[in-house]
């Protein structure tokens, strides 16, 4: 097998995330590079536009880890626990610095990394209308329907300098296989400037070109590809593990204070200086708990002459 | 009547709302309870949605979030998020959108976006997530809530999702391809909003509840219809079927 661009996260995120970017960790729910993300905090990468409709824990570690800026966002919350605390805490508190957001809904913000990836003007859609957010963020902007001369809500394209996919399979130059809840991942890569793939597994070119339906990001969209088995825990990988729910509930207890969050970020990101370290450190019964037992698709034929 | 709790008594009468083949926006917790406690019934053939892109979704446990794992496996389908959005919502083809927040008003606007200011929030709260694409988009929004004072209010701090607005006249010149608020279901009566005004007035009273209880745990003086009338009681049958749904009472506690 080629070598292709795979290498390390530290060197990846060495390479390609520089301070004061804004970076696209994608992933809705699924599929969450918490990875990428805990490689970013070691290497202390300041001042940073984190980008993601749902923040969700990674970016909530971010900000308590002093790396954020702005948030651009549409859904700061635990979805069936409550709050992210870090952002609350940095922006009623300014703790441990204070941050600006960029504030969208979902519709806004993937329309905003579609329009990106499509490099279109704008993206008009039906939604905001009525709404007290677009008096507060000036890229809510209205046209006038050229053809029905009414008006109409639009948001500009998204093109992060950098993005973060974690997927299920890919070759080493990075061609990809998803499945699953597929979010923004295509949009994300399509609209970034600089894109690095973490995978689960690297495999030949032949598996990835067997099924060209299933691959959503191609190699030449792709900077770097990083192998790293459990990337995404606590978030899942279809097929691979499932989200740490538990995780998710005790994240609402460990963030109550900043000291008690720091913490945790000292034990679990900066005690450790990988991905594989940072598996180690879990349960074997944690790990067996989560794995879930196979259920395959039928397949099907591409045909051939 | 079969002796329940207030949650269980608000998604026994949410799920009675919809119909066999709707199209449903499914959040997660009572929402989603609600949706399939209708499945289990008179709607066996709905086809619940979430804004995580799983499109007819059968889960075999109560998920924690709109994107488990639980949503994809034996889906119809799974698009990605901007599609969802797109094709979906403002293709005008989901009937009906649970929604809930903070705080409500009586036009059926709803915050869930900042308690206080935005540029100084006393509560910093999620946010829109979905939720104002949905109210824009759907047929009926639907929206479950226990009835407290602090929960409605006569006008929402922040319109995050838009109900009727400032009222259905000026509401229609917004041109939302949407129907707008549809019902509004405490632990004490169905609210439903009247044609002309677009405000919020009590429709049903739940089994046991006065209208001058609903008036006590409102702000202000809420409107009854022309027609009050009263919620049949849950059955045995509904009760049953919803507590199978959550046997850990993670929801209906």
């Amino acid at each position: 097998m080629s070598t292709g661009k795979l290498t390390t996260m530290k060197e990846a995120v060495s390479k390609y995330v520089k301070d004061g970017d804004e970076i696209y960790l994608a992933g809705f729910t699924h599929m969450i590079p918490f990875a990428a993300g805990h490689e970013i905090m070691r290497q202390k990468r300041k001042n940073l536009t984190l980008c993601r409709a749902t923040p969700d824990i990674i970016y909530d570690q971010m900000i308590a880890a002093g790396c954020c800026k702005k948030l651009m966002f549409s859904y700061a919350g635990n979805p069936g626990v409550g709050s992210l605390r870090c952002f609350r805490r940095a922006l009623e508190k300014g703790v441990p610095n204070k941050i600006e957001i960029d504030e969208y809904s979902h519709f806004g913000l993937s329309g905003r990394l579609f329009a990106g990836a499509t490099n279109m003007h704008f993206l008009p859609m039906r939604t905001n209308i009525g709404s007290d957010l677009p008096p507060q963020n000036p890229n809510l902007k209205t046209v006038k329907d050229p053809y029905t001369g009414d008006e109409v809500s639009v948001v500009p394209p998204l093109k992060p300098d950098v993005a973060v996919v974690h997927v299920q399979r890919c070759d080493s130059n990075g061609n990809s296989h998803i499945w699953g809840i597929i979010g923004e991942q295509k949009d994300a890569a399509f609209a970034a400037r600089k894109v690095i793939i973490s995978a689960e597994e690297i495999v030949e070119e032949s598996v990835i070109r067997s099924d060209p339906n299933r691959t959503l990001i191609p190699d030449f969209v792709v900077h770097a590809v990083v192998h790293e088995p459990w990337a995404c825990h606590p978030s899942y990988v279809q097929g691979y593990y499932d989200r740490d729910n538990e995780f998710y509930m005790q994240w609402d207890e460990i963030t109550k204070e900043h000291d008690s969050t720091m913490k945790y970020l000292d034990e679990w990101v900066f005690g450790v200086e990988n991905r594989q370290q940072y598996m180690k450190k879990i349960q074997q019964e944690k790990i067996n708990k989560l794995l879930p037992k196979p259920c395959m698709s039928a397949p099907v034929s591409y045909g051939s002459v | 009547m079969s002796e329940c709790t207030p949650s269980e008594l608000m998604v026994a009468v949410a799920a009675r709302e919809l119909k066999d083949h709707d199209t449903v926006l499914v959040g997660v917790g009572i929402p989603n309870l609600a949706a399939n406690l209708a499945k289990k019934l008179q709607a066996p053939n709905l086809v619940m949605v979430y804004e995580s892109g799983a499109v007819g979704s059968n889960p075999t446990r109560m998920p924690l979030s709109i994107g488990d794992p639980c949503l994809v496996t034996g889906a119809k389908s799974v698009c990605s998020m901007y599609e969802q959005f797109a094709y979906y919502l403002q293709g005008g083809r989901i009937d009906v959108g649970f929604l809930g927040g903070a705080q409500i008003d009586k036009y059926g606007n709803i915050n869930s976006t900042v308690i206080g200011s935005y540029k100084t929030p006393k509560v910093r709260l999620p946010g829109s997530g979905g939720a104002c694409d949905i109210a824009s988009n759907v047929k009926k929004i639907i929206v479950i809530t226990p009835h407290e004072k602090r929960r409605f209010v006569e006008k929402v701090d922040f319109l995050t999702s838009p109900g009727f607005v400032d009222g259905k006249e000026k509401w229609k010149l917004l041109k939302l391809q949407g129907g707008g608020p549809y019902a509004v279901i405490t632990n004490l009566c169905t609210m439903k909003f009247d044609d002309v005004t677009g405000e919020m007035m009590v429709a049903s009273l739940h089994p046991g509840v006065t209208i001058e209880k609903v008036w006590e745990n409102t702000p202000w003086k809420v409107n009854v219809a022309a027609k009050l009338e009263q919620t049949p009681p849950p059955t045995e049958r509904e009760i049953s079927a919803l507590r199978a749904l959550d046997p850990s009472k993670t929801y209906l506690g």
